[in-house]
């Protein structure tokens, strides 16, 4: 652990923000989440960096970085950061993909951060999009299970709820909870998906439905599941500076971080602990010298419920084997302690995987701005951002703040 | 899985084959020639004893592309007895008698059949340590 004691010294001691220029979100647009039968991933991608544009009153971005994990598995597409700037109108500016699993959205999202923050950019589109519905259902989840480690945990036939369904197993022993204890994070993404209009899911589910649910990999049911789908999100970033110069709406990003872990489960020291996730929280506070009570809520990746639970474990929201009980106390609530997912999360907003931790984005900018209708906080400053690849392997955190 | 990479990972399948730090002595499944503890090269191979106990499980219903046609089957976390953590399907048990901290050994069985590659695909699994009960001594004489 000597590395890694290191590491984390040289990350969060030092003063990060040494060099770099105050960065700011001027503009967010997203496509709903859902099937998408009648719109390939160029038009999906089309949409939201047109609409995050037209809400900055931005004409032409310097680049453009798209997050996209399964364009080629599904579809046999590559180079989806030209092709969607070529489809956007952006023909001629810097473009790519950036891929990291389920992380991809908000890895494209710190990207373009870095890109402007170093002063090498002064205005870039950030993009996260991902199309799932073409194909079958099978040949999608074992596309997912591409973020884990191939060689020693797909081959053996474990698919993506599988791995979680090994964590949410040891959880329930080591902790000594009943698999019902998580359904206060699902009915939380389902009411706070109901009233919004870009989810996919917006019907309330009960206790009673969720003791239900069909097992998929017991002890994990298709409600303690996030609902994957085609969508797509984008956001405008330009430097603190140029915004205020041009007279633009703002939402500070007031922190970016990531960190990674061992892909496979069995590489890690420690299997209920997040370590990428804990690394990647702790620099986002010391960036914008926070502590988790500052933080006003928390758009965390409840791919499954059990990621919610040591989400907000290793985040410091809650002791380890506690993250449940804030589901179980309702905390999470858009009235409680920590409200998460408050436009619907993973669960039932829906997960697009690489487009999701733009979504995360954009809904934490729309709850800024004060631009989240009847799921509004009232009165909040700071938000965080949580996206989570493979089953933590890489981890990218964000803290936005409202401007002034 | 790819012929290539089913050729090259064939001691690790088939003898539970990793490697030994030879600086702080971990002792790593799947080799990785890196220590992840101490950071130094290790490369030493190292075959392990097969023995180990299960640390997580799940049965899996819903198969990704490939295993559709072996559901149920259970797939778990196997803390070998000298360390390292190895995923692997259980097998010769229904999915009722499986329990965190039940002793498993590794044998070798097919894991699948890939269609179009024609690939059939062996692997270790781990089932229950078999273990000799004799209730009563068997009666040979025929009086009953
Ligand atoms: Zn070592």
């Amino acid at each position: 652990m000597r590395g890694v004691a290191l590491y984390i010294r040289s990350q969060t001691d030092r003063r990060l923000d040494r060099h770099l220029r105050d960065v700011s979100i001027i503009g967010i647009g997203q496509t709903p989440v859902g099937e998408h039968w009648d719109k390939p991933l160029r038009v999906l991608g089309t949409e939201a960096v047109r609409a995050a544009l037209a809400d900055a009153g931005v004409e032409c971005p310097e680049a453009l970085y798209v997050g996209n994990m399964l364009s080629g598995q599904l579809l046999g597409q590559e180079n989806v950061g030209a092709l969607i700037a070529d489809h956007a109108g952006l023909s001629g500016i810097e473009a790519y993909k950036i891929e990291a699993a389920c992380a991809s959205g908000a890895a494209a999202f710190r990207t373009a951060y870095m890109a402007v923050a170093s002063g090498l950019c002064d205005v870039v589109v950030a993009c996260g999009v991902e199309k799932m519905t073409d194909t079958l259902t099978d040949e999608t989840t074992g596309a997912l299970v591409a973020a884990a480690d191939a060689e020693f945990e797909g081959e053996h036939g474990l698919s993506f709820v599988g791995i979680n369904a090994l964590l949410m197993q040891r959880y329930l022993y080591e902790h000594g909870y009943d698999r019902q204890d998580f359904s206060g994070f699902a009915i939380n993404a389902h009411r706070n998906a109901a009233n919004n209009p870009n989810a996919m899911f917006r019907k309330k589910i009960s206790a009673e439905a969720f003791a239900r649910a069909k097992i998929i990999a017991e002890p994990v049911s298709l409600l303690d599941s996030s609902g994957i789908g085609d969508g797509a999100a984008a956001a405008v970033l330009a430097s603190a500076d140029w915004a205020r110069a041009h007279g633009k709406r703002q939402v500070r990003v007031a922190a970016s971080a990531a960190a990674t872990d061992a892909v496979a489960l069995h590489d890690r020291d420690d299997l209920l602990f997040l370590r990428a996730a804990w690394l990647s929280a702790r620099k986002a506070y010391a960036q914008a010298g926070v502590s988790p009570k500052d933080i006003d809520f928390f758009e965390l990746h409840d791919a499954f419920t059990i990621m919610s639970a040591l989400s907000l474990e290793a985040t410091g929201f809650a002791e380890r084997g506690q993250g449940v009980r804030l589901a179980m106390e309702d905390a999470i609530a858009l009235n409680g302690r920590i409200p998460i997912c408050t436009m619907g999360g993973l669960k039932a907003r829906g997960h697009p995987v690489g487009a999701t931790g733009m979504y995360q984005i954009v809904e934490a900018a729309q709850q800024l701005l004060g631009a989240a209708g009847a799921n509004q906080l009232p009165n909040c400053r700071l938000g965080m951002t949580q996206n989570i690849g493979g089953s933590g392997a890489t981890v990218v955190t964000h803290i936005l703040e409202r401007a002034g | 899985m790819r012929l290539a990479s089913y050729w090259r990972t064939r001691q690790q399948r088939l003898g539970l084959v990793g490697e030994i730090c030879p600086h702080c002595g971990k002792p790593l499944f799947p080799p990785r020639d890196v220590c992840p503890a101490c950071h130094g090269p290790a490369k030493e191979p190292y075959r392990f004893s097969g023995k180990g106990t299960v640390y997580s499980f799940s049965t899996v219903y819903s198969a990704p592309e490939g295993f559709e046609a072996y559901v149920p089957y259970v797939v778990a976390l196997v803390k070998l007895e000298e360390g390292p953590l190895v995923t692997a399907q259980l097998t010769d048990v229904s999915k009722e008698e499986v329990s965190i901290g039940m002793p498993v050994e590794m044998v070798t069985r097919k894991l699948r059949e890939d269609g179009d590659a024609g690939l059939v695909a062996y692997n270790f699994k781990f089932r229950p340590v078999l273990q000799a009960v004799i209730d009563e001594p068997v009666s040979l004489s025929a009086t009953a």
